[in-house]
């Protein structure tokens, strides 16, 4: 879907990706009914570069990212990583592969082990993925990391509960880039930490893609944060990808109704441009992916959906280049 | 905005602390504060997690933990509510003033329907009978924008989504036409969307019924939406007080025009954040002098030395500062 003519190796294909979920049904003699997590999604990501995934609550973002890691295993599509296909590969082999991708989780704290020290809390990846090392050369690799994320490497015999949010989260980073991986997957990073926490974590984020030449893919609800951080953008609602694009194209013209109105109810820290904006007020509630619409998954809360919306979903069609969105009634650039 | 100094004063903290009692001593979570808020006005309070933003409130309503203790007086139209007996503050809680919490799930009782939770506050406060009462009830969910109001009436609170539940919390809150309605991080566990519908109730519904909004928030998007006037919080202090054009174009306290400068913005191209380095100190370990001073890009030897107490740089604006800033541009240029 992204097809920008950006210089840089296809590091990770994604095609036709569809997640589902089993629901248990209540009553014992009916059918389980299934959960459509992600819904076809199809992108490229080339290497170094930042990929934004936003959405709303439940629309699949975080699926979308495990599905990549094969923390959860998606039903059909292809994830074509370094020329293999993810989901054709054995247990042991992804094992293996996931020394090259790597995750951080949005709870820091709740995502380390209350009972290992930070030390071997970063080690960890090292002794699964370079046993031969020495504990030596091990805790050099460890203080190595340790310094660069911003964490005293004094500290590295504490334990997690004696760091502050912030801190915690920038342990999980330094086990992250430790085996020094290509992709990590970060989801909602900053989500739990205080403005001026999360500030010096994107700042930190920034500073290692460009060390250690990382690709990112950047997991938010948080409009201005993927702005800041990103190159590229997918924009999930209801497990599809409603539009696509490079990020400084999509966030100065939107295309699609819903990232029209999602762009316009993001508060904006400036009195007088807020008074003077005029915003998309949406109506309702996201539908629940348990029952979805029949059509365009955002025609019940579209303006201007028609007919058409509501029978067949619209497919995905290049608006300019580098952006495409998937409605029929999408706002084109002006003939020329 | 400039009538707002001639409206009535509706409540006022005067030298309003609050302090927990803990095993390794006291913590004072706020401190000396003052704050005059009038009728209908719309104040946002502004600060990071521990900066004392939710306990002040808390405290007004009576709602601290056991270990927590108030000095000072909060007077709601003259009278003290911090010296009320319970008896007494049950009258003026949920009548006077309501509160709206962050998650809407556990404000509501999950084992009571809707109309219960609605029509009770009516009948203890207002003394309405249970029939007047559902029909005033009803009213205000259509008010709140709950769209089929008459079926969701008979519902419980999990079959409800959380945009809805909000909404429901805020009906709650106002039915009994409160003169100070509390907003604690109202919006903060909903999504982006959700959040746009219920700030623009909140603006409407208070504007409608003259109420005052405290709207407690981490969020700078959120309080240059809908504030009138602004208190920034650090460390248990206020900081800087001021109208909100006036702190977003020339905030005076380096915290304040730091924060400012820390967040990324949705509708622009931002190359660098300015960051802020460390944190936000202990409270049980409070610096000698300004709480901000470890954190300061302008700390000077005097910061260190004594706290700086709030003084007023222009109407309506005061900030606790040796050095304050008149102009955003400097920062960056110190930063």
């Amino acid at each position: 879907m992204l097809d920008q003519n950006t210089s840089g190796q296809t590091l990770l294909k994604v095609e036709n990706l569809t997640t589902q979920f089993e629901i248990q049904a209540k009553s014992f003699f009916k059918k389980p009914t299934m959960l459509t997590a992600v819904n076809d999604v199809s992108f490229e990501l080339k290497e170094g570069r930042t990929l934004g995934i936003v959405g709303e609550s439940g629309c699949g973002k975080s699926t979308l990212g495990r599905s990549i890691l094969q923390l959860i295993r998606a039903q059909e599509g292809r994830v074509v990583w370094q020329g293999k296909n993810l989901l054709d590969l054995t247990p042991e082999q992804i094992r293996l592969a996931r020394r090259d991708m790597q995750i951080i989780f949005q709870d820091p704290i709740a995502s380390l082990d209350p009972r290992m020290t930070v030390g071997d809390i970063i080690a960890e990846p090292l002794t699964v993925f370079e046993p031969k090392l020495s504990r030596a050369e091990r805790t050099e690799r460890v203080r190595e990391i340790m310094e660069a994320v911003g964490l005293v490497p004094e500290m590295i015999n504490r334990y997690p509960h004696e760091f502050s949010g912030g801190q915690a989260q920038r342990i999980g980073i330094a086990r992250a880039v430790i085996t020094r991986p290509k992709l990590i997957v970060c989801d909602e990073p900053v989500s739990a930490l205080d403005v001026s926490i999360q500030g010096q974590v994107i700042t930190l984020l920034r500073k290692l893609r460009k060390e250690f030449g990382l690709t990112l893919i950047f997991i938010s609800h948080d409009l201005s944060v993927v702005r800041l951080i990103s190159d590229d953008v997918l924009v999930l609602y209801l497990g599809r990808i409603v539009e696509a694009g490079d990020c400084a194209t999509v966030f100065s013209a939107p295309a699609h109704p819903y990232t029209q109105a999602l762009f316009s109810a993001a508060p904006i820290p400036d009195p007088k441009l807020a008074r003077q904006r005029s915003r998309i007020r949406l109506q309702g509630d996201p539908p629940s992916p348990m029952n979805p619409p029949p059509g365009c998954p955002f025609q019940p809360r579209c303006w201007k959906a028609t007919d058409i919306c509501r029978t067949k979903m619209p497919p995905t069609e290049l608006v300019r280049p580098g952006q495409s969105a998937a409605c029929y009634h999408m706002d084109r650039p002006p003939e020329t | 905005m400039t009538d707002q100094t001639q409206k009535q004063v509706l409540l006022e903290l005067k030298d309003y602390s609050i302090t927990f009692k803990t095993p390794d001593g006291d913590v004072k979570a706020v401190s000396n504060m003052n704050l005059t808020v009038r009728r209908g006005e719309r104040i946002a309070i502004v600060g990071e997690s521990g900066s004392g933003k939710s306990q002040t409130f808390l405290g007004i309503m009576g709602l601290l933990a056991k270990n927590g203790q108030t000095s000072g007086q909060a007077l709601l139209e003259g009278r003290d509510v911090l010296s009320l007996k319970p008896r007494e503050l049950d009258k003026v809680r949920g009548k006077d003033m309501a509160m709206v919490f962050q998650d809407p799930m556990t404000a509501l009782n999950p084992s009571l329907k809707i109309s219960r939770q609605l029509t009770e506050q009516l009948e203890i406060h207002r003394g309405f009978t249970a029939r007047a009462a559902s029909v005033e009830a009803l009213d205000m969910l259509k008010r709140v924008g709950i769209p089929d109001p008459d079926r969701r009436f008979n519902l419980y609170p999990h079959e409800l989504s959380g945009g809805m539940r909000q909404r429901i919390v805020i009906a709650m809150a106002l039915l009994t036409k409160p003169k100070l309605l509390i907003a604690d991080e109202p919006t903060t566990a909903l999504d982006v969307t959700i959040q746009a519908q219920i700030l623009d109730l909140f603006n409407d519904l208070t504007a409608e019924m003259n109420t005052a909004l405290l709207m407690i928030t981490h969020d700078l998007g959120v309080v240059a939406g809908l504030a009138d006037r602004v208190a920034v919080m650090y460390a248990g202090r206020i900081v800087e007080e001021a109208p909100v054009d006036e702190l977003f174009e020339k905030p005076a306290h380096p915290y304040t025009a730091a924060l400012h400068a820390a967040i990324p913005r949705p509708d622009q191209d931002v190359d660098d954040l300015v960051v802020i380095p460390g944190r936000p100190p202990n409270l049980q370990h409070l610096p000698k002098g300004c709480n901000f001073s470890p954190r300061c890009p302008k700390v000077e030897d005097d910061c260190i030395d004594r706290p700086p107490q709030l003084e007023t740089l222009a109407p309506q604006h005061c900030a606790a500062c040796f050095h304050p800033f008149p102009r955003r541009e400097e920062l960056l240029t110190h930063a």
